[in-house]
């Protein structure tokens, strides 16, 4: 069962995103900033992250720097979901390490799909 | 002493003289110029006094008493004037490159030819009586010393040594002034001579002086005593006999004009002048020099009279005959040698001056406007030029002479001296009006001075035409045809003043109403009109840094241009010159059509060789230019003159401009800014909302309790956005002034007490203490009641939501003072760093600045729009009131609100 890890700040994008993976049959874990989210990642696991960019104490591009810093974290799959939607702001996260960029607003069964296709390439 | 000995004795002088020339000029090449020294240029300004001064004051005074002053307290008392008028002089002629007196007034009055000649004649006229009476001078002197008096040589000129004399000046002459062909016609080797020359007659003068006074008598007082028993001298105590203040005024005013307008004057005070500034202490050491050359002239006089009363030794000799009857031989020479440089000095200044007259304005401009003169001489110009002041100066002398053997040996030094003088007054009106006075014209300069002219010569020269029996002599007594109010020495009946004063006041007032007569009753031609400006506007046009308008239209080949450069001044010279132009205008150097401002600067370096009609005609010829209509020219000076308060204008609107610019950049970054802050506020909640709605459209097993809550959450997430995008468009109403307010009659307690109890649930739950300190019931202000509930409840909340979770306190304080209500609300949470006091009043910043180490503002995050206290500050500044922060990281916050009201009582 792979698992998720959800890190935003937006209460209703929690709730919409946990309820989603969980329907995927994904292990769901729960993140209100970079820097909760950095400590899951350390203690779970995850294989997949979702992450908001702007996210208080550590932003989204920092943590997923961090993640990719440890190369224990090499194949967690990595999708960003920012209402920043420049193209300057997706080759940021990309750059950061990222596997995918979703703008926000998305839709749920677009990312349901990349979710599926990023670990379907393992 | 033989006449060889004095004759090698005065050749040796002028060797000297010139060995001192060419050091200073060789000191010049290296840069360490002698000349450039006020003080040069005070002892320069002393060619004024030449062998009339040396040798004819003496005998003046001993005739006609203290008369002979008037000619030195002109210049004296006008001297402080020359700081306005010299000065001008100097700049307009450095910045148009006039190098005479003919040229300026011909560059003034729209580069006329005619005025040029005019002036050039005049002076050459007026001035060869002069120069004659300084050959006089050397030749008497020469006389007295070698004990033989009167013309030399038997009448024939061959055998007279004063011509050779002559000879040997004109070669000195050419040597010193006729070099080469400069675009500054200076000459500070020559300059410095003069100087020399100036201290050396004023030491020969003193040193005679101090001869007579102390060693023939016992001082002054001695003099004085005896000469007070003589009746002849002792009515020379007074004016002179027949002598009004009329005479003197005339004879001052004569004088300080001279002093200006004399071509040798004009020449070491303006054109060889090196800075301007050196004026300023010429204008008290010249009148010193004055003062000191003039102190022994009258005990000298009277001692003269007293000692050679009665045998018939002339009074303009006293200087040198006083020493040698009292057998002082190297006084003598001493005396001889000053009085030489005096006569010497005057010569070759004069004649140089009077010699660039000549080529510039005579010659030249008849030459340079032929197609052929480029074909014969095109190559040597500045040779040919060079080869015409030679050939004027030697001329000039040679006239001189002439005149000396016919005609000065009639008449005293300053009998001859004086008319040369009332000569060159006649230039006044046309220099002092060209100055000052813009619509001062061609016509007025012209008309002006031929009236002058013509009444100088009736009133002045014709008289001195009777002794040799040229003009009958009845015409003095009774006037031509028994016409008296035609007598040339009391015209209109005028009998009070003296025959010169008669002749300054009659040539001088009808010369200036001509002026004005004509200057008024013609049109300007552009040209005219654009050198109007030049002159008088000269030091103003400076201040702008400009040039002046240039009046100049039509189509010019760089290379034409350059050719008519290097045709008078060398490939060299002419390349050097246009480089100058092109390094200031930055010019590039493949323009073959050029500007007429480059036109223009090759006419003026031009004119500094040629003179500036002869500059404007030889330009002419190489150029195609348009006429210009008269109100292109208006056009065109109006540009100029308006310029100066265009430019400041400019300035301020340039600063004016990039301060708004600044401010747009900025406003635009912060628009954009703004802009993408509420894009990203606004996605944030329909992000959550179009996930809910999705996942409830995509799973229809969702249980009622799930919907309830996912519907629930939407239903926030759309108040989050309408309160968002109400927040918005209330900050863009009051940013633009739309907002309305409903004013009511409000107390500051009451509405603080309302807001607290809005804020009691949250303020409970937190489980805060609440210090309350309301001093403010009999205080009312006008305001929206519920835009200041807005303000209060934001506060209040962002202070509750700061505040700790655990012992959390809330102060709130209020009061009042004159015309003023104010409430403080503390909490004890985080505080905000200093650097963040202003920003957290700018819409959404503290989105912008949340950093990882920025834990207070982005704390607000969560819960804030971050609009908040933009609004907040926005109303309390519409209500004339101040919102500020006070607060330290770690030690909490204060918001401190203050509004203007009245209290109750008031």
């Amino acid at each position: 069962m792979p698992k998720v890890l959800i890190a935003d700040d937006e209460p209703g994008i929690l709730l919409s995103l946990e309820f989603l993976m969980k329907k995927e049959g994904h292990r769901v874990f729960i993140a209100r900033d970079g820097r909760e989210a950095l400590a899951l990642v350390e203690q779970e696991q995850p294989d997949v992250l979702v992450l908001d960019v702007m996210m208080p104490h550590l932003n989204g591009l920092e943590l997923c720097r961090a993640v990719r810093a440890n190369p224990v974290h090499q194949a967690v799959k990595i999708i960003f979901l920012s209402a920043k939607s420049k193209e300057a702001d997706i080759r940021a996260g990309l750059e950061a390490g990222a596997d995918a960029y979703l703008a926000k607003p998305f839709s749920t069964r677009d990312l349901v799909k990349r979710i599926a296709d990023l670990l379907a390439t393992e | 002493m033989t006449n060889l000995t004095l004759l090698l004795g005065s050749m040796l002088y002028l060797a000297f003289l010139f060995g001192v020339a060419y050091w200073a000029e060789r000191r010049s090449r290296t840069h360490r110029s002698v000349t450039n020294n006020p003080y040069v240029y005070s002892l320069s300004l002393a060619v004024y006094c030449t062998a009339w001064t040396y040798y004819g004051s003496v005998g003046r005074a001993a005739s006609e008493g203290l008369e002979f002053m008037a000619i030195y307290i002109g210049p004296a008392i006008t001297a402080p004037l020359w700081w306005v008028v010299l000065r001008k002089m100097i700049r307009i002629c450095r910045a148009q490159r006039i190098t005479s007196i003919a040229d300026f007034i011909s560059a003034r009055y729209g580069k006329n030819r005619t005025l040029g000649v005019l002036v050039t004649v005049l002076c050459v006229g007026g001035l060869i009586p002069y120069i004659s009476i300084q050959l006089k001078a050397i030749s008497d002197s020469f006389g007295l010393l070698t004990g033989q008096t009167g013309l030399s040589g038997g009448g024939v000129f061959l055998r007279d040594k004063a011509f050779y004399i002559t000879l040997a000046l004109a070669l000195f002459t050419i040597l010193f002034g006729t070099r080469k062909l400069e675009a500054t016609e200076r000459h500070e080797g020559l300059v410095t001579a003069i100087a020399v020359e100036s201290i050396l007659k004023l030491i020969a003068f003193v040193a005679v002086g101090i001869f007579v006074t102390f060693g023939l008598f016992n001082g002054p007082g001695d003099i004085f005593r005896q000469a007070a028993n003589v009746p002849a001298l002792r009515q020379e105590f007074s004016t002179g006999p027949g002598h009004t203040t009329a005479d003197w005024f005339w004879y001052c005013l004569l004088s300080s004009t001279a002093i200006l307008f004399l071509p040798r004057q004009f020449q070491v005070a303006v054109v060889e002048n090196s800075d301007e500034r050196h004026v300023a202490k010429a204008v008290w050491l010249f009148p010193l020099y004055l003062l000191v050359i003039n102190l022994f002239v009258i005990p000298i006089a009277f001692g003269g009279k007293l000692l050679l009363g009665q045998s018939q030794a002339d009074a303009d000799g006293y200087v040198l005959t006083l020493p040698l009857l009292h057998g002082q031989q190297a006084l003598a020479t001493l005396a001889y040698l000053g009085g030489f440089s005096a006569a010497t000095s005057m010569i070759i200044v004069e004649t140089i001056a009077l010699s660039v007259m000549i080529s510039n304005n005579v010659v030249m401009p008849v030459l340079v406007g032929r197609p052929r003169w480029y074909r014969w001489f095109g190559a040597v110009s500045s040779v040919f030029v060079i080869n015409v002041r030679r050939m004027a100066i030697l001329l000039l002398l040679l006239l001189a002479y002439g005149y000396y053997r016919a005609v000065s040996s009639h008449y005293s030094l300053v009998s001859v001296g004086t008319i040369s003088f009332v000569a060159v007054s006649q230039f006044t009106p046309a220099m002092l009006g060209g100055l000052f006075w813009k619509p001062g014209a061609r016509k007025g300069a012209l008309v002006g001075m031929l009236i002058g002219i013509s009444v100088w010569a009736y009133t002045l020269v014709m008289p001195t035409l009777v002794p040799l029996g040229w003009v009958p002599a009845h015409w003095l007594t009774v006037g031509p045809g028994g016409l008296g109010w035609l007598n040339p020495q009391a015209l209109f009946g005028l009998t009070k003043l003296d025959p010169v004063a008669h002749a300054v006041f009659w040539s001088l007032t009808l010369n200036t109403l001509g002026y004005v007569w004509g200057s008024l009753g013609s049109p300007q031609s552009p040209l005219d009109r654009a050198q109007a400006v030049l002159f008088v506007d000269v030091f103003r046009l400076a201040k702008q840094g400009q040039e002046g308008p240039t009046v100049w239209n039509g189509q010019a080949k760089r290379s034409d241009l350059q050719g008519l450069l290097t045709s008078f001044f060398g490939a060299d010279h002419a390349r050097r010159g246009l480089d100058r132009y092109a390094r200031r205008h930055k010019l590039t150097e493949d323009q073959s059509e050029t500007d007429a401002g480059f036109v223009a600067y090759t006419e003026r370096l031009l004119a500094g060789a040629i003179g500036t009609a002869s500059a404007r005609i030889a330009v002419a010829a190489v150029t195609k230019e348009d006429s210009i209509a008269p109100n292109q020219v208006i056009q065109i000076l109006k540009e100029s003159q308006a310029l100066v308060s265009v430019n400041k204008q400019l300035q301020q609107l340039t600063r004016q401009l990039s301060e708004a610019n600044e401010q747009l950049k900025t406003a635009d970054r912060q628009k954009d800014d703004f802009v993408s802050t509420v894009t990203h506020e606004i996605r944030t909640p329909i992000t959550a909302i179009r996930a809910l709605i999705e996942i409830m459209h995509d799973s229809p097993e969702l249980d009622r309790e799930t919907q309830t809550h996912f519907l629930g959450t939407a239903i926030r997430e759309t108040e989050r956005l309408t309160r968002l995008i109400n927040q918005v468009l209330d900050l863009e109403r009051m940013e633009s002034g739309r907002y309305l307010f409903v004013q009511t009659q409000l107390q500051l307690d009451d509405l603080i007490t309302e807001a607290l109890d809005s804020l009691k649930p949250l303020i409970a739950e937190k489980n805060l203490r609440l210090d309350l300190t309301l001093n403010c019931q009999l205080f009312t202000l006008l305001a929206d009641r519920d835009r200041l509930m807005q303000v209060l409840v934001n506060v209040l909340a962002n202070a509750v939501k700061f505040a700790p979770d655990m012992g959390g306190v809330v102060r709130v304080e209020s009061g009042c003072g004159p015309g003023t209500c104010w409430v403080s609300i503390t909490d004890n949470g985080p505080g905000i760093a200093e650097k963040y006091h202003g920003v957290i009043f700018e819409k959404f910043r503290q989105v912008q600045e949340a950093g990882p180490a920025e834990k207070t503002l982005s704390a607000w995050k969560p819960t804030g729009s971050g609009l908040g206290l933009a609004i907040s500050k926005r109303i309390v500044e519409l209500h004339g009131g101040t919102i500020q922060v006070l607060s330290r990281p770690a030690a909490g916050a204060t918001f401190r609100i203050e509004l203007p009201g009245n209290r109750l009582s008031d």
